[in-house]
């Protein structure tokens, strides 16, 4: 049995939009899953079901033994931690270090696992030094990542991050692919919603493909990346390397740059 | 090709500010060139921007160092009308742009145009064409702020292209939108070097930049550290001693020669990797 099962699920807001039809997925614990997908594919909305921010108009989403309908999305949010795709619908507090206490505190862990928490979750964000600066005045890069400490500070067993990469610069990129390592070793299980491709190949075991409401592939980046049917309906481009390498008849599996490397010193 | 803005040893601090933004910058901006403006997240980017279109610093205020001329003369004797016929500003943050005071995409787009005076036919259809290049034609009808973050900047866009000044100075247009949305908005920006208008672009996405832009500004801490033609910038691996990624291509290039490779340049593009990697391939078979 999986950790996470999404079944017949579809989702219409109230205004009578369909966000997602008919969608299943299976996720298990520990697993590192990047979803893709147009602006409108329903990404955001999928996510959103797991964490109970918004609960099935139709079908289950089950967490471990919790069926998302049956619990609060507070009750949700203790074991599946969602980072906002804009960290100003998610920041609340006047300090960095303010907002990053908030989920320990609701969730009422005792003052030594909290400081801890929140301390690590700030090292491993680069936001030490903004402990107490208002988070409005930081960039929207770096607000970011107050947003994503703040979920690392709840320890919850799932996270999601949607749309991390959005404006992040090189250090930035660096910073977030060093996060989901570190966060996978401690057995976490991590959703990302992201447009970078190249950061896809880099970073992630299994990437799930949305297109128009529902789920139209699932597999291992290569396997996405060199599907140019789903890649074509999904309005989707692999990584340039990999463009590179098919045109110049070079592998058929190639997604990086190391690869790439070896694939074309092996031709000459 | 005549310079349209030009910076002399500019220097600038934001009101209370205990260092300056922007540190003894001095650039030329040529008309009909794109020019991509990139560097670390911090390194004074949108400031320079903001320098450039002529609200530092005459709207945040602060201090202003040396000289900022467009089309030779200082900016500071344009009133803000003057400045806004002659340059389009599209703000990083589509929220701060969007004017609030209209309920339609439709009316924010026409909202320039009106104020400019333009006559109601004419609005009409430009603002048309202008929704339907930046596929938002269909949102017509829709309140600006019930679109989704992506679709709000193209709706910012369209909104100073439809102004149709003769300078852009565009500050990250597509970080909210997909791989598709934000390769449709750098082909729209590049059109308009078609019709001889400026752009200064700040953007992070370095690969199209590659693809698209003439020339490239670098900056660091304040500091203009390179300029010039994209191939010189966009091959010089000390960028990335200053956090500024270089093409997925040019990492490519750069990663053979290592290995021993002999390739004839470096690319920064897919169609120069694949001439120059396939050169290589080629002789060796030879």
């Amino acid at each position: 049995m999986s950790y996470i099962k999404i079944r017949d699920v579809s989702f219409m807001y109230p205004n009578g939009v369909l966000a997602v039809e008919n969608i299943n997925l299976d996720i298990e614990k520990g697993e590192n899953i990047a979803i893709i997908g147009q602006n409108g594919a329903g990404k955001t909305t999928t996510v959103k079901l797991l964490n109970g921010l918004l609960k099935p108009t139709k079908g289950a989403v089950m967490v471990g033994d919790m069926d998302t309908r049956e619990y609060t999305t507070a009750q949700m949010s203790r074991v599946v931690g969602y980072v906002f795709q804009n960290p100003d619908d998610q920041i609340f507090h006047p300090t960095v270090i303010s907002e990053v206490e908030f989920g320990p505190r609701i969730l009422k862990f005792d003052e030594k696992k909290k400081d801890e928490l929140v301390n690590y979750a700030l090292e491993i964000t680069g936001l030490k030094e903004y402990r107490e600066e208002n988070p409005y005045d930081l960039p929207h890069s770096i607000r970011k990542f107050v947003t994503i400490a703040s979920i690392i500070a709840m320890d919850s067993q799932v996270m999601i991050f949607d749309e991390p990469t959005a404006g992040q610069d090189l250090v930035g990129i660096q910073r977030l692919s060093d996060i989901l390592k570190e966060m996978l070793q401690k057995g976490k299980t991590l959703i990302t919603i992201t447009h970078d491709m190249e950061f896809v190949a880099e970073n992630f075991d299994r990437v799930i493909v949305m297109a128009n409401k529902k789920i139209i592939a699932s597999g291992t980046a290569k396997e996405i990346f060199w599907n140019p049917e789903v890649l074509e309906e999904a309005m989707l481009k692999p990584p340039h390397v990999s463009r590179v390498c098919r045109e110049l008849g070079l592998g058929s599996n190639i997604i990086r740059i190391d690869e790439a490397i070896e694939a074309i010193i092996a031709k000459t | 090709m005549g310079v349209v803005i030009e910076l002399r040893n500019v220097t600038y601090s934001y009101p209370l500010a205990d260092k300056p933004a922007i540190k003894d910058v001095s650039l030329k901006v040529e008309e009909g060139k794109f020019y991509g403006v990139i560097g670390k997240n911090g390194s004074g980017k949108t400031t320079l921007c903001s320098i450039i279109r002529g609200f530092a610093p005459s709207f945040f205020k602060g201090e202003l160092e040396g000289e900022v001329l467009l089309y030779g003369k200082p900016m500071s004797e344009y009133d803000q009308g003057e400045l806004a016929l002659h340059m389009g500003y599209v703000f990083q943050n589509p929220f701060n742009q969007i004017s609030g005071v209209k309920e339609t995409v439709f009316e924010e787009v026409a909202f320039g145009l009106e104020n400019f005076g333009v006559p109601v036919e004419e609005i009409e259809e430009r603002v048309m064409d202008i929704m339907k290049l930046t596929k938002i034609d269909h949102l017509a009808e829709q309140h600006p702020f019930e679109l989704s973050g992506g679709q709000q900047q193209r709706l910012a866009l369209a909104s100073i292209l439809v102004l149709e000044p003769d300078i852009m100075v565009i500050d990250e247009p597509t970080s909210q939108l997909d791989p598709e949305g934000t390769e449709s908005v750098f082909e729209i920006i590049s059109q308009l070097k078609k019709a001889r208008k400026t752009v200064i672009l700040v953007e992070h996405k370095v690969d199209l930049i590659a693809e698209y832009a003439d020339e490239i500004f670098v900056l660091n801490d304040g500091e203009l550290i390179k300029s010039g033609d994209k191939h010189d910038v966009l091959t010089d691996v000390s960028l990335l001693d200053h956090g500024v990624q270089l093409p997925q291509m040019a990492v490519l290039g750069h990663r053979l020669r290592k290995r021993g490779l002999n390739l004839d340049y470096i690319p920064i593009t897919e169609k120069e990797a694949k001439d120059v990697i396939g050169r290589l391939i080629y002789r060796e078979a030879q």
